[in-house]
């Protein structure tokens, strides 16, 4: 039986797609039968326009969706620049194509499709062809290409799974479908599967006319028996008839040595995680992108068509890939400081016999008391004790290992185990919160989590992947309750560990971002780039050998025994900068007789505040610091002084970085005087924004200057007072994002180059100006504006505390609108007095002839929860919106 | 009507340019300014009025004779071909301009009228025709943030003035062609000095303490000072060559905040500002309500309150001035605060 398609009444499809072929069977179950197929294909339109296609994308649906599915493709497909014809077919028995009363398995759904390519005369073409496929089309499409190894240039896929053992369950939402009682009555006497797949569309779901177009061709239960059919196929467990198939496939792929593109929303319920980490595994050199906010239909709840485009672009149109290019610019820029290179852990080998202290631990509930000291010789031993117990459990070179330990001695170790095994450390901060932990392990996938007992009950609870370690020295059977497969204090062999040998591009480490800035994204770094990033931190700050360090940041702590320094680590609630006194600081400081410190400006605030609580022996070592580090936020001149007062003698330095590039730029409190006099004495560019002073060691830093919609151009400059966006090359750069295809390719969108996100400028000193964010730049009815200028103008009018300037309405006639926290505290969020609103706006455009639309106030910025201190400005502009258009709104 | 004067001194006019201009609606602030800066740039200028505008008597005696004024009223087939009898083009800013009254009364004045004064001109061979409306015509009730200039909305407009406004926009834009260019400027929220239609009766019921302000004034709105909207429609006639066929919205360019911008008119006067707020759901409903009752038993003042009005001060409605300031070739010569200024100067005398 047929159905008839009404291409005309489909959203989103051009009715000249449509077509039908009568194709003959050659599948075992009904060979010599004729079967009509419907398709879509856009060659007819692609050669109306007489534009010659690239190649050609075989695009496979699975269950119980249909051709329409890859709708956005055929159209994108059309295109003068990069097109592609596309063919999305409708599998027998499923769509519009015909239903055929014989039950096709997973064979014969392979042979099927093989008939259709050779009927449409794909199997003839000169041009590349390229797969694409969705859920059980993901094997079917992969079974196709191995037999068609000669016309496969490239397989792309979406959420699917290729392998399932049997050894794990099957989703819970699989296992439902397949029960006999459930089975037949969900698949084909109702339309229950249908509308629980079309329903985990995500973002409000599908609207009502695409809803109706994905179900029109399974309306009866005559119509839904492909659907049965496909659930009833699924290869749960070797005792299924269409295992050996997919076996056969599964394995068969391992030797496609084709380029791979993987889209994967991974909130999908049924082609989980796991399954990318599979396909992962047995195409090694596929590029992956994926979709943390979009479910099993990834292609109605994102865009996946022009990042396949533009990844077929690089494929076929370009000499070299994005990633080739940036590679190749990225080594010669480096230049010389690239061919040194000093594994992490040789410091370590060098001091194996060093009897004095290399790591110090604070008390954790007496702040002057230490609890714990490793001189360099134990440090050593301890390394390869936790080495040679991690090789043991058979953790080996590029397997990745969660740390779930606060920083101290314990840590330290663990983080030289790791370097020195080649493990690859995945550092995820506590401050992302649980959710944001949860979600960012389950991208970066661990092989194991080593965690404190915490972070075991979290594991377990929270389903993170990954076999557990326990880091606990004592209570080794709770741990080992709670799912750990040994403990740390399991480990006792201190010989030394041999199992690895360096190679500088072995991937490191995985650092976590914020999240300030959207979801947390995991950023990969090579041995070479991570000993990079200690020779910036030796080389800028001067470290000697046996230099002191306090060490209240974490990503630079860690650096300690690398670069041959003593650390200590003080008493602070890790996961908020904001408890560390100054006391606690001090006795750290008397400890060591620290001369360097490491801090947040979250902790610098509070230092400052409990500064009173200091004693004399406090004092006196702090006296002795030399420099003291502050990272992670600019602070304001005032805060910087009273922080000179508490270390009277040493250089207080803010570096500029991200966690993509630890650092990229520093100054020290003198050279912010100097650059604000300079800025007094009209130098250019000594003025709107934030100094963050000159370019680290080996560090490159140029501006991508902005066009009038506000995004950066692709000529980069070094010319003072052109704002634009900041892109930094340095050794100790960022290796690429963690399956991130799509951002790592706008993050390295100029060869070579690291955009950061950020927007500033040079002064004529060659001084780096921080204007604030890319994404916080105001296409106004004025031009294009950044904020910080502006916020630093408004909290020069006295009663203004802190200003944050967003943009309101839509984007090129947008009114900039100044949002301020006032003192006193304003009673509640709303307009600001008219007098004070004159104020600033008068102060705001007398500095930067920015005219502000109007002044509201709040009690308090919203705030990312890591910092602390970086305002959320997307949710205040949502706010302010809302207040200017006469609404209510609350803000938080 | 209030005091005639003129905003800007009646001094610097040009030498005549020999083209004559029929302005409708002259006894108002904005035409009666109009109808000076044309004659300040070597215009002639018939002004079709009912009742006598009073502004020959402020001319000086040699432009005098560059002005003429008909009376009549412009839904009369005779009076409006006397006035376009000599005439090269049209500046039609005559309407029934209130928050109140019966529709069949905006029917009349502002969509046959202009239907009349449309086809007059044609039939005169006057091939300029400039409509002054209203952002209103496209204003749905709800906020307009940022937006440019969208297409007359009869069926969406609120209130009587708007409808009849749309209308009557969407009437003269369907004559324009190649051989009668028809431009339409909508000014938004004309204010200044001596102004009847909003700032003297803020003054006014602020003064009395009975000025609320809506949702406590929050809405960001875009308003224009009488200089700067003379200024663009001159500029609007001069160029119809550029604009005809589009909609152009004209602001100040400044949105502020509703209670900002009373505040800063009322300290200018040197008037306490309002500060009793009303949430904008009451206003409305009581606003629709005396609406009703004024159709019924139409009172001397405009009602306290109409829906219309309530809407226009509790939704914020700004716009991109963008388009229209390149096809104008024109910018606000006078900032808001500037403004204040010359309120200030003007009710402190």
């Amino acid at each position: 039986m047929n159905l008839k398609p009404h291409p005309e009444s489909w959203p989103g499809v051009d009715a000249r797609w449509s077509k039908t072929l009568r194709v003959t069977s050659t599948a075992a179950v009904d060979a010599g039968a004729t079967h009509t197929w419907h398709f879509l294909d856009n060659l007819s339109v692609l050669q109306e326009q007489g534009i010659e296609p690239v190649g050609t994308i075989l695009a496979v649906h699975g269950n119980p969706t249909w051709s329409y599915l890859w709708r956005s493709v055929l159209s994108a497909g059309i295109n003068a620049e990069n097109p592609w014809r596309v063919v999305a077919v409708d599998q027998l028995n499923m769509g519009y194509s015909e239903r055929t009363g014989s039950n096709r398995r997973l064979a014969d759904r392979v042979k099927d499709l093989g008939d259709f390519t050779a009927a449409l005369g794909l199997n003839q073409t000169e041009l590349p062809v390229v797969t694409l496929a969705h859920d059980w089309g993901g094997l079917i499409s992969l079974g196709w290409a191995l037999d068609h190894r000669d016309l496969v240039k490239a397989v792309t896929l979406t959420n699917t799974a290729v392998f399932h053992d049997g050894a794990e369950k099957i989703p819970a939402a699989l296992q439902l479908a397949l029960n006999p009682a459930i089975h037949g009555w969900g698949t084909q006497k109702t339309s229950t599967f249908l509308d629980v797949t079309l329903h985990l569309a995500q973002k409000g779901g599908l609207s009502k006319q695409v809803y109706k177009t994905y179900s029109a061709p399974y309306k009866t239960t005559e119509l839904r028996e492909g659907i049965r059919q496909f659930v009833a196929d699924i290869p749960a467990g070797p005792a299924t008839e269409s295992y050996a198939d997919m076996v056969r496939i599964a394995e068969g792929i391992k030797n496609l040595d084709v380029p791979a593109f993987f889209q994967w929303g991974t909130k999908d319920p049924v082609f989980q995680r796991r399954y990318m980490a599979d396909l992962q595994k047995r195409l090694p050199q596929a590029d992956v992108h994926r979709y943390e906010k979009a479910s099993h239909l990834v292609m109605e709840d994102e865009d996946i068509a022009t990042p396949l485009f533009d990844w077929l672009e690089e494929r076929f149109l370009w000499k070299q890939t994005g990633r080739q290019a940036h590679e190749k610019a990225r080594l010669e820029l480096s230049g010389s400081a690239s061919s040194v290179f000093r594994p992490m852990v040789s410091e370590l080998a060098d001091r194996a016999d060093d009897s004095s202290l290399a790591v110090v631990d604070m008390d954790s509930k007496d702040e002057t008391k230490i609890a714990a000291t490793l001189t360099w010789a134990e440090l050593a031993a301890d390394v390869n004790r936790v080495a040679n117990g991690l090789t043991a459990l058979g953790v080996k070179a590029g397997d990745r290992v969660n740390l779930m330990v606060p920083p101290g001695a314990k840590l330290t170790t663990l983080i030289y185990a790791c370097l020195k095994i080649g493990a690859v450390i995945v550092v995820a901060d506590t401050g992302l919160g649980l959710k944001g932990l949860t979600r960012a392990l389950k991208g970066a996938r661990p092989d194991y989590i080593v965690g404190i007992r915490g972070a075991l009950v979290a594991a377990k609870s929270m389903g993170w992947p990954g076999k557990l370690i326990g880091a606990e020295t004592s209570m080794a059977a709770a741990q080992k309750k709670l799912g750990a497969i040994a403990t740390l204090a399991d480990f006792t062999d201190t010989s030394e560990n041999t199992s690895y040998t360096v190679n500088p591009e072995d991937d490191a480490a995985v650092l976590y971002t914020s999240g300030s800035t959207g979801p947390a994204k995991g950023v990969v770094y090579t041995q070479r780039q991570i000993a990079a990033m200690r020779d910036a931190i030796k080389n800028t700050y001067k470290l000697a050998a046996g230099s002191g360090l306090v060490a209240g940041f974490a990503p630079f702590a860690l650096l300690g025994p690398a670069l041959g320094a003593t650390s200590v680590t003080p008493k602070m609630d890790v996961t908020k900068p904001k408890t560390l006194t100054a006391s606690a600081l001090g006795a750290a400081a008397a400890a060591i007789d620290a001369t360097t410190v490491f801090a947040s400006p979250a902790a610098m605030m509070n230092i400052v505040k409990t500064v009173g609580e200091l004693n004399h022996e406090q004092k006196l070592a702090l006296a002795k610091v030399q420099t003291l580090l502050s990272a992670g936020a600019p602070l304001a001149v005032p805060l910087l002084k009273a922080v000179q007062t508490l270390v009277p003698n040493a250089s207080i330095h803010t570096p500029y970085g991200m966690t993509e590039a630890l650092p990229v730029t520093d100054v020290s409190f003198e050279e912010i005087q100097q650059a604000l006099a300079d800025g007094e004495r009209g130098m250019v560019g000594a003025a709107d924004g934030v100094c963050v002073g000159l370019p680290v060691f080996a560090a490159q830093v140029r501006i991508a200057p902005l066009d009038e919609t506000g995004q950066p151009v692709a000529e980069t400059s070094q010319e003072p007072g052109v704002t634009g966006e900041i892109v930094v090359a340095a050794p100790h750069v960022k290796d690429r994002y963690d399956t991130l295809w799509a951002t790592e390719r706008i993050s390295t969108s100029t060869p070579g180059w690291h955009h950061t996100g950020d927007v500033g400028h040079f002064d004529e000193a060659g001084r780096l100006w921080v204007e604030g964010r890319l994404a916080h730049v105001m296409v106004t009815g004025q031009g294009v504006l950044t904020p910080v200028a502006a916020e630093q103008a408004a909290e020069l009018v006295p009663d203004v505390r802190r200003a944050a300037v967003v943009a309101v309405g839509p984007v090129g006639s947008a009114v900039p609108v100044a949002v301020v926290e006032t003192d006193p505290l304003a009673k509640k969020a709303g307009p600001a007095s008219s007098s004070l609103s004159r104020k600033v706006r008068q102060k705001v455009a007398e500095q930067t002839g920015i005219e502000l639309a109007a002044v509201l106030a709040v009690r308090e910025h919203p705030t990312d929860i890591r910092h602390n201190s970086k305002i959320d400005r997307p949710l205040l502009a949502q706010w302010a919106n809302k207040v200017l258009s006469g609404q209510k709104a609350k803000v938080k | 009507m209030g005091k005639v004067f003129s905003q800007r001194p009646l001094t610097d006019f040009a030498a005549s340019n020999g083209e004559r201009v029929v302005v409708t609606g002259a006894s108002g602030m904005l035409g009666r300014e109009v109808v000076f800066e044309l004659l300040r740039q070597g215009y002639s200028v018939t002004a079709l009025q009912r009742s006598d505008a009073g502004l020959a008597a402020l001319l000086p005696e040699e432009i005098r004779e560059r002005f003429r004024q008909v009376r009549g009223n412009i839904t009369d087939i005779a009076t409006v071909e006397e006035a376009l009898s000599d005439a090269d083009g049209v500046i039609h800013l005559a309407a029934k301009v209130s928050f109140a009254g019966a529709w069949e009364d905006f029917l009349e004045t502002n969509v046959r009228g202009t239907r009349v004064l449309v086809e007059k001109a044609k039939d005169a061979g006057i091939s300029r025709f400039l409509f002054i409306s209203s952002p209103s015509v496209a204003h749905t009730g709800v906020s307009f943030m940022g937006e440019g200039n969208g297409p007359a909305t009869p069926e969406q407009a609120r209130g009587h003035y708007a409808k009849s406004k749309a209308m009557a926009e969407l009437l003269a834009l369907e004559s324009d062609s190649d051989d009668f260019w028809v431009g339409v400027i909508r000014p938004h929220i004309v204010w200044g000095p001596g102004d009847t239609q909003l700032v003297e009766r803020v003054l006014d019921r602020a003064a009395k303490g009975t000025l609320p302000l809506l949702n406590k004034g929050t809405a960001l709105i875009d308003t224009t000072y009488i200089d700067n909207a003379v200024d663009a429609i001159v500029a609007g006639y001069r160029r119809l060559e550029h604009i005809h066929g589009t909609p152009l919205v004209v602001t100040n360019g400044q949105p502020r905040q509703v209670a900002e911008l009373l505040a800063g008119m009322c300290e200018a006067a040197g008037i306490t500002p309002p500060s009793r707020s009303v949430p904008a759901f009451l206003a409305r409903g009581a606003g629709s309500l005396i609406e009703k009752a004024w159709e019924i038993r139409p009172g001397e003042d405009e009602p306290p309150m109409t829906r219309f009005l309530a809407e226009q001060l509790s939704t914020s409605h700004w716009f991109d001035q963008s388009l229209t300031r390149r096809l104008l070739d024109w910018e606000p010569a006078v900032s808001i605060e500037e403004g204040y200024e010359k309120l200030g100067r003007y009710y402190r005398k």
